[in-house]
């Protein structure tokens, strides 16, 4: 038994742990407006784009948070605006805008060369040496995405589903497209030092997809994404400490076999929908 | 100032996409209890005109007026609709109530509403169902109760019978004839003529701007139909009710004086 909590008793343990717990809840959360609006390479993208205003910020002398957070909102609504063209998909749109952004902070660090940026802790993060500051900043944006999901369920739902029904229904679609850049680039910008862009991507799919394959009604979906993502953090750090393994590697992983074991399910109850797929009538 | 039968008045309306008008100068009146069918070519501004009576589409020219209060449903064309999304016939109906509850699950007088309506659709034993589980008529019924479930008086349908068989569209139009009996006013697009737009009470004919507007038995007639379609189509009386039959001379076999389609090689069957 002693063994088991053993990792406990480290501080920067428990942080880790809490962090990367809420952020797979989190990413779980709004995974699932991600992948159902068709944008499930958002995520990656992002952080790549939020990297271009993360160097120009430090270049300019201001916050990098606040900087990334706000070259990355305006990304995720230009990809927005972009997509909603019928003659340029999601995909297309975020590979376009996002590659740009990233080309720019490249561009950015040759010409200062002041720069210094460790590329393998921003592709999978160091969970193990997050500080207080980041817990309490991961959860701030748990909670503040929480409230937005909450107050506004109905839109989101709406407009996602029939974005032009719910327009004129009287859903502000726009408004509801703000508010989710802000949780996704929030998201993004609070984690991606502690947790990586790789598993940052990968938790806005898998647990969403997972929670597709596993049920027909979007509430319940909701339900299994979050529950997947938070399951999927802690058990991949738990496992982490004992296994020797990179620990946003193994949270990853951990969701990757979960998708498979969903998978195999669905496909044993013949209910293997196509996501994103057009209409069948 | 409206006539209080008003609901919705169109004064010289125009409306464009990008650079191209889609709807010009257009003139319409929808009283309460009305029903009104919109026909006309694809790309002829049906689609548009009724989001400018929903008012989601703004006039660049002339003034739409809508009576102050009045609530519109709307109904897309279901083939506009992701049948893989994940989302029961309940969760569908209800997602419509945004503006009386912020609580993401239904309280329970939503729940019986959203009953209620089911069950006047005849969708009663449904609510759990998947969306793409239903039949044809019945994914247009749920699409109708999600409108319903916002308590309009005036109801617009896109294409409600488009791409379904003929007792998918009657099914449809039934439930839309109890609705109008019931007060609704209702105003659809259709491209059928003769399974639809015929039995309506009034019809307006649309090719951007409005060719004619009235009963069947006054706008249809061949030279507006030709006027609104660019196709010469002729008009035929049965039983007092006016018949569109499309002309293509090129298929009619004189020799045997009937309609029929040349058939390549590659239509013939081959034995399995």
């Amino acid at each position: 038994m002693s063994t088991l909590l053993e990792p406990f008793h480290y501080e920067f343990f428990q942080r880790a742990l809490v962090v990367a717990t809420v952020t797979g809840a989190l990413c779980g959360l709004i995974g699932v407006y991600v992948v159902l609006r068709g944008m499930s390479y958002i995520g990656h993208g992002l952080s790549h784009a939020i990297f271009g205003g993360a160097v120009a910020s430090y270049i300019v002398g201001v916050s990098v948070f606040v900087g990334a957070v706000v070259w990355g909102l305006v990304a995720a609504l230009f990809i927005n605006k972009v997509a909603r063209r019928r003659s340029i998909g999601a995909d297309a749109a975020i590979g376009a805008i996002t590659s740009a952004s990233f080309a720019i902070g490249i561009i950015l660090i040759s010409v200062q060369r002041t720069f210094v940026v460790n590329f393998e802790a921003l592709l999978w993060g160091n969970v193990l040496a997050v500080a207080p500051v980041d817990v309490l900043v991961v959860l701030g944006v748990a909670l503040a995405s929480t409230a937005f999901v909450f107050l506004r369920y109905r839109q989101l739902l709406f407009s996602t589903f029939d974005p032009e029904v719910a327009e004129v229904s009287g859903v502000n679609t726009a408004r509801v497209d703000i508010g989710l850049a802000i949780m996704l680039t929030a998201t993004i910008a609070a984690t991606m030092s502690v947790i990586g862009v790789t598993m940052i991507a990968a938790m806005l799919v898998i647990p969403p997809v997972i929670g597709r394959l596993l049920t027909d009604s979007f509430s319940k979906m909701l339900w299994i994404s979050v529950g997947t993502g938070t399951f999927c953090g802690f058990v991949g750090v738990y496992g982490s400490y004992y296994l020797n393994w990179s620990s946003g590697g193994t949270v990853v992983l951990t969701a990757g076999v979960l998708f498979v074991f969903a998978f195999l399910f669905s496909g044993w109850r013949r209910r293997i929908p196509a996501l994103g797929a057009e209409p069948a009538h | 100032m409206m006539d209080p039968e008003q609901l919705v008045r169109f004064d010289r309306v125009t409306c464009r996409y990008g650079r191209e008008p889609v709807l010009v100068n257009v003139d319409l009146e929808i009283g309460a209890g009305e029903f009104i069918g919109i026909v006309g070519p694809s790309g002829s501004g049906k689609s548009t005109l009724l989001k400018a009576i929903a008012g989601s589409v703004e006039p660049i020219a002339g003034r739409i007026e809508r009576r102050p209060g009045v609530s519109i449903g709307y109904v897309p064309q279901v083939e506009t609709v992701n049948w893989f999304f994940p989302i029961t016939v309940r969760e569908a109906v209800l997602m419509a109530r945004i503006d009386e509850r912020r609580l993401p699950w239904p309280s329970k007088d939503e729940i019986d509403e959203s009953q209620q309506v089911l069950e006047r659709l005849g969708l009663g034993g449904l609510a759990d169902r998947h969306i793409r589980e239903l039949s044809g008529g019945q994914q247009q019924r749920v699409f109708i109760a999600r409108a319903m479930l916002g308590r309009p008086r005036l109801l617009l349908l896109d294409e409600p019978t488009s791409g379904v068989d003929v007792r998918t569209r009657h099914d449809v139009m039934h439930v839309i004839h109890d609705l109008h009996h019931q007060g609704l006013a209702i105003v659809l697009t259709t491209h059928d003529l003769n399974g639809i737009a015929t039995h309506l009470p009034r019809l307006v004919c649309l090719n951007r701007e409005v060719i004619a507007t009235g009963s069947p038995r006054q706008v249809i007639r061949s030279e507006v139909l030709e006027k609104t379609y660019g196709a010469p189509l002729e008009v035929l009386s049965h039983g007092g009710m006016p018949v569109v039959l499309e002309q293509y001379p090129e298929l009619v076999d004189e020799e045997e004086g009937a309609t029929v389609l040349p058939l390549r090689e590659d239509h013939h069957e081959h034995p399995a």
